[in-house]
């Protein structure tokens, strides 16, 4: 399991974290079971885990993919700078959240998917991984050639023309060859 | 439309089938609840009770089918003797992994479905107990079974705890916890994105599932659901006696009090039987895996493409089978799977192996890929190969006509048939159905084609020698090209050969147009069955199967069939 980023796995986990944490808020509260305020508690931060945890991450190696709509998102949590950047501060977060959460039969689920959510976050804060934005790249405008920017000073280089006129018999190979190949520097 | 019932009617048909038994076990369940015997429960409790146990039992129902699409040695068995009555029925035996999933996300659903109405049912007990009023009837039967301890109703026996101690201190309830949390985790870790990148992180927490089985089995032998037992039925009728709780068992009524017993788990009948078919399924795995296996030949090709030729005794395999391949010296545990792309007819079996992530790349250093020296055969490291296992390639020669679509790896396949066609043809003379082969290869760059040009040069020798050229017709399309290499080839294009390939028929640039193909093949084979494989990503599956569907028309019949990892 050598180079797996676990920011990855523990986005996902969160993820369904959050959506868990929430449903069974709504359970404890639309129910009015007891201790429904902490049903309360854990709808706001099963949404507000949500939130955070939409925008993907952009990975060290390798192409990332977008979850739809997620630019807004990560505009936003981008906003917060370091915040949001530190996997350390995810986790310590999650595991904050998530401890209310065990008072209520309804939001314990929730509860202890979040804290194996912060675990993972916490091993890929180890692992020294951190949050990138992705972000829309910008069209770059075609740059032209090195090659091309002035024009040459010198002709260039020809043999004598007592060489360059074709001889009747050999013409088939008096075929004028570019000395140089003709390309546009990468 | 026309072809539509042919390529997907079967598959539509085994879901609806599979919905409906799903819908039945609900209904049914819901309603075996509502019954005389549970009276008193669901004075407690109401619908929830009935909530609770329908999804329970769909749940049994898919937690038995999702073992058996990943038995692949009895699949391939089951395969083999399918396909000699219907090759459509034997092709359903591919989309295993899509029914697998599908029984996931139902198996998901009836998971959420039964915790929330059991949340409602921890939190209605608990209210049983705390109104404590002895003209409350919920509150009076909870009561019952407090000497005996046997005979409750009201899981939760004191007033002095809340519902999460309960369900940490019940089987039921830590069962319940322990198994949703390993199909969290199951789940989390199969999202496609992280299956693509890490197969590693996906197979080892799938392995959770061993954890859920045992949990799941386990969940109802606590006998939590209870209800009164048939002898208490007989002398306590509940529609009677329900409103003189107050005089239950008093001298002189004809109500005595009644006894409650919990129901006997029901799970493990469902589950035990795919549970052995797996056990045996990796028994199977594992006695394969100890044959031995001998590294013939590793060349390493362009493109970080590298191929392995092995001999194990008393291998047998068809066109387009794939293998699962283990190293023991990487790691112990990881089987991964390559299409073979030698031939049944060849006396050895080979696999071209992209390097992509940490396995392959550890696999390309044990078998001295960045050495330049000659290795000797006893460095090479040991291996261990499971399989054959069956795909939709072994169908090729039962049509006339073939179109076969790889887009870049996924040629791999294809190689193996386009070897096994030419010794079927020239070397062994037999009759093959087979008289047309249409061969389309995509590929985003250049070096890609190295090892399968070579392949393509020695059949487009021998088919001349053999005056046979008209037989295999393959075009090779190079979708993305550097602008100095666009140069070069414009330059090369009166060229006799391919500048690329070193081929006859010249490489293409750009994707193929796809309707022009299919009109093409459609005019010059009226009234055939021509059959379509591919092996490449979605996008192309769903474009040739729109092609499929559309181009069928009266005698022409194309027949989609699709291979993935």
């Amino acid at each position: 399991m050598g180079k797996i980023e676990w920011a990855m796995w523990a986005n996902e986990q969160s993820l369904a974290a959050g959506l868990i944490y929430a449903t069974g808020g709504i359970v404890g509260v639309a129910g009015q079971f007891r201790g429904w305020q902490f049903a309360a508690f854990g709808i706001a931060a099963g949404v507000f885990v949500c939130l955070l945890e939409y925008p993907r991450s952009k990975r060290r190696k390798g192409t990332s993919v977008e979850r739809t709509g997620q630019y807004c998102f990560t505009v936003c949590v981008k906003a917060f700078g370091p915040l949001t950047r530190n996997y350390y501060v995810r986790a310590f977060l999650h595991a904050a959240l998530c401890v209310p959460g065990g008072f209520m039969l309804a939001t314990v689920l929730g509860c202890v998917c979040l804290g194996i959510a912060s675990l993972i976050y916490l091993s890929a804060a180890i692992h020294g991984e951190h949050w990138e934005p992705i972000l829309p790249r910008t069209e770059q405008p075609k740059s032209v050639g090195n090659s091309i920017k002035e024009p040459p000073q010198n002709p260039p280089p020809r043999p004598p023309p007592e060489l360059r006129r074709k001889k009747v018999d050999k013409l088939e190979t008096a075929v004028y060859d570019n000395p140089m190949s003709v390309t546009i520097n990468e | 439309m026309g072809n539509f019932a042919a390529n997907e009617g079967l598959s539509i048909f085994v879901i609806l089938v599979w919905l409906g038994i799903n819908v039945f076990l609900f209904v049914h369940f819901y309603l075996a609840f509502l019954v005389e015997r549970y009276y008193y429960t669901r004075v407690i409790l109401g619908h929830a009770l009935s909530w609770a146990r329908a999804p329970a039992a769909c749940l049994n129902f898919n937690c038995m089918l999702i073992l058996l699409p990943v038995c692949r040695n009895l699949l391939s068995f089951l395969r083999g003797s399918i396909q000699y009555c219907s090759r459509t029925a034997a092709r359903q035996l591919d989309r295993n992994l899509t029914f697998h999933k599908l029984v996931a996300y139902m198996i998901a659903l009836h998971t959420a479905i039964h915790i929330i109405a059991h949340l409602f049912n921890f939190e209605r007990f608990m209210d049983s107990q705390l109104m404590i009023n002895s003209s409350y009837l919920p509150y009076v039967l909870s009561q019952i079974g407090n000497n005996d301890n046997r005979s409750y109703l009201n899981p939760i026996r004191t007033n002095e705890t809340n519902p999460t101690i309960v369900m940490f201190t019940t089987i039921a309830g830590l069962t319940g916890v322990v198994i949703t949390l390993a199909l969290i985790l199951i789940i989390t870790s199969s999202m496609e994105v992280i299956r693509r990148s890490y197969f590693e992180v996906f197979w080892f927490t799938h392995h959770l599932f061993i954890v859920f089985f045992i949990g799941l089995v386990l969940h109802g032998v606590g006998r939590i659901v209870r209800g009164q037992t048939i002898e208490s039925v007989k002398v306590h009728k509940p529609d009677e006696c329900h409103s003189r709780f107050e005089d239950w068992g008093k001298n002189g009524t004809d109500c005595p009090e009644p006894v409650f017993a919990g129901n006997p788990p029901m799970t493990w009948k469902w589950v035990v039987g795919p549970m052995i078919l797996y056990v045996c399924e990796r028994l199977v795995r594992f006695y394969r895996s100890q044959q031995k296996v001998v590294i013939t030949k590793v060349v390493m090709h362009p493109s970080k493409t590298l191929e392995l030729q092995m001999k194990k005794k008393g291998f047998k395999m068809e066109v387009g089978q794939y293998v699962f391949i283990k190293c023991p010296s990487i790691s112990q545990l990881e089987w991964h799977p390559f299409t073979l792309t030698s031939a049944p007819e060849e006396d050895h079996l080979s696999v071209h192996i992209r390097i992509v992530g940490d396995w392959t790349q550890a696999l390309y250093t044990a078998c001295g890929g960045d050495k330049t020296v000659v290795q000797d055969a006893w460095t090479l490291p040991k291996v261990a190969v499971d399989g054959p296992f069956g795909t939709a390639s072994e169908d090729v020669f039962r049509y006339e006509v073939v179109m076969l679509v790889g887009a870049g790896i996924g040629v791999t396949p294809f190689a193996s048939v386009l070897k096994s066609v030419w010794y079927k043809h020239v070397q062994e003379n037999k009759n093959v159905f087979t008289k047309k082969i249409y061969f389309y290869w995509l590929c985003p760059e250049t070096q890609a084609f190295e090892w399968f040009a070579d392949l393509l040069q020695s059949l487009e020798r021998q088919m001349m020698e053999k005056d046979m050229s008209d037989f295999l017709s393959y075009n090779i399309y190079l979708t993305r090209w550097k602008d100095a290499e666009a140069a070069h080839f414009r330059v090369q294009y009166e060229a006799e050969d391919d500048p690329i390939t070193g081929l006859k028929q010249k490489t293409r640039y750009g994707k193929p147009n796809w309707d022009n193909e299919f009109s093409a093949i459609a005019t010059q084979h009226p009234g055939s069955k021509v059959g379509v494989f591919l092996c490449g990503p979605t996008a192309l599956a769903t474009a040739l199967g729109k092609q499929c569907i559309s181009h069928t028309e009266s005698g022409t019949e194309f027949i989609f069939n699709k291979e993935n990892f």
